[in-house]
């Protein structure tokens, strides 16, 4: 598997946990145009099965695209459908600033933390 | 040895990755290196290797029946030009000028973030009637 400078694999970990009605989804790696699909099938089959309240945890996420993006905003546009919403937690500032400078802030809820981004839910 | 030296000289890298997906990140590092040696700060390089990977997947999605992507990284003591050859095939110009918008916010998320993290960017014509993406961005005195 390739690596990257920082030695980690150029892969994407993807972990589902549930809290009450939220779903917490925790990335970790890299998010872009070759691991986005496999971060969008796990988002969709939440979602199918009835789950509208995410957390996308990406504090461990290092990098993420345009197309990483693109499936988050396709994941909140189909809970909002179902009177959902989705929070990010980030605390990664040049994560930060790609939704600052795309203007996603103005669309997600983006936390410092898993707790107020749950919170933020209820 | 020969200590190293601030150079007018332009270094310039080929790098030609296959036209998938996987080999995105790929140019990513590879230009976060070329990024680095050129003197630019963290920030900015993270920036760079963005907009270098928005630009393969862009030229992946636009650029017809290509085997490979090639960039041609040009780097010196003003900053680092990418030039990405046959970015948009002749078959997908027109699909791509309509979610382009040179003139205009481009409604694609990938160029719109090019153009928001690079200093300059530029689409020249080819003769085949494609285009060539051309993105640099400059050094900024300390």
């Amino acid at each position: 598997m390739p690596q990257t400078r920082e030695g980690g694999p150029l892969e994407i970990k993807v972990n589902v946990r549930s809290d009450g009605d939220v779903s917490i989804v925790e990335l970790a790696g890299e998010v872009d145009v070759y691991t986005s699909p496999k971060v969008k099938e796990v988002i969709g089959k939440l979602i199918d099965g009835g789950a509208y309240k995410l957390v996308i945890d990406l504090e461990h996420v290092r990098y993420i695209d345009s197309t990483g993006l693109g499936v988050l905003i396709g994941g909140l546009k189909r809970v909002r459908e179902h009177g959902g919403a989705v929070n990010l937690v980030c605390s990664n500032p040049q994560i930060r600033k790609i939704f600052d400078i795309t203007g996603l802030v103005k669309i997600f809820g983006i936390f410092d933390d898993v707790t107020a981004a749950r919170k933020a839910l209820a | 040895m020969n200590a190293p030296s601030a150079s007018a000289a332009t270094d310039v890298v080929r790098l030609r990755i296959p036209r998938k997906g996987e080999f995105v990140a790929v140019a990513r590092l590879a230009i976060g290196a070329i990024a680095g040696r050129t003197g630019f700060s963290i920030e900015e390089i993270e920036d760079i290797k963005l907009a270098v990977a928005e630009a393969c997947t862009e030229a992946i999605r636009f650029g017809g029946d290509e085997p490979d992507v090639e960039l041609v990284c040009e780097s010196s003591g003003g900053g680092l030009s990418v030039t990405v050859l046959g970015f948009v095939s002749p078959a997908q110009r027109e699909s791509f000028e309509s979610v382009a918008g040179e003139d205009r916010e481009p409604s694609d998320l990938g160029l719109f973030l090019i153009r928001a993290l690079m200093d300059r960017v530029e689409h020249r014509s080819t003769g085949a009637g494609g285009i060539d993406l051309i993105m640099s961005k400059r050094m900024h005195a300390p």
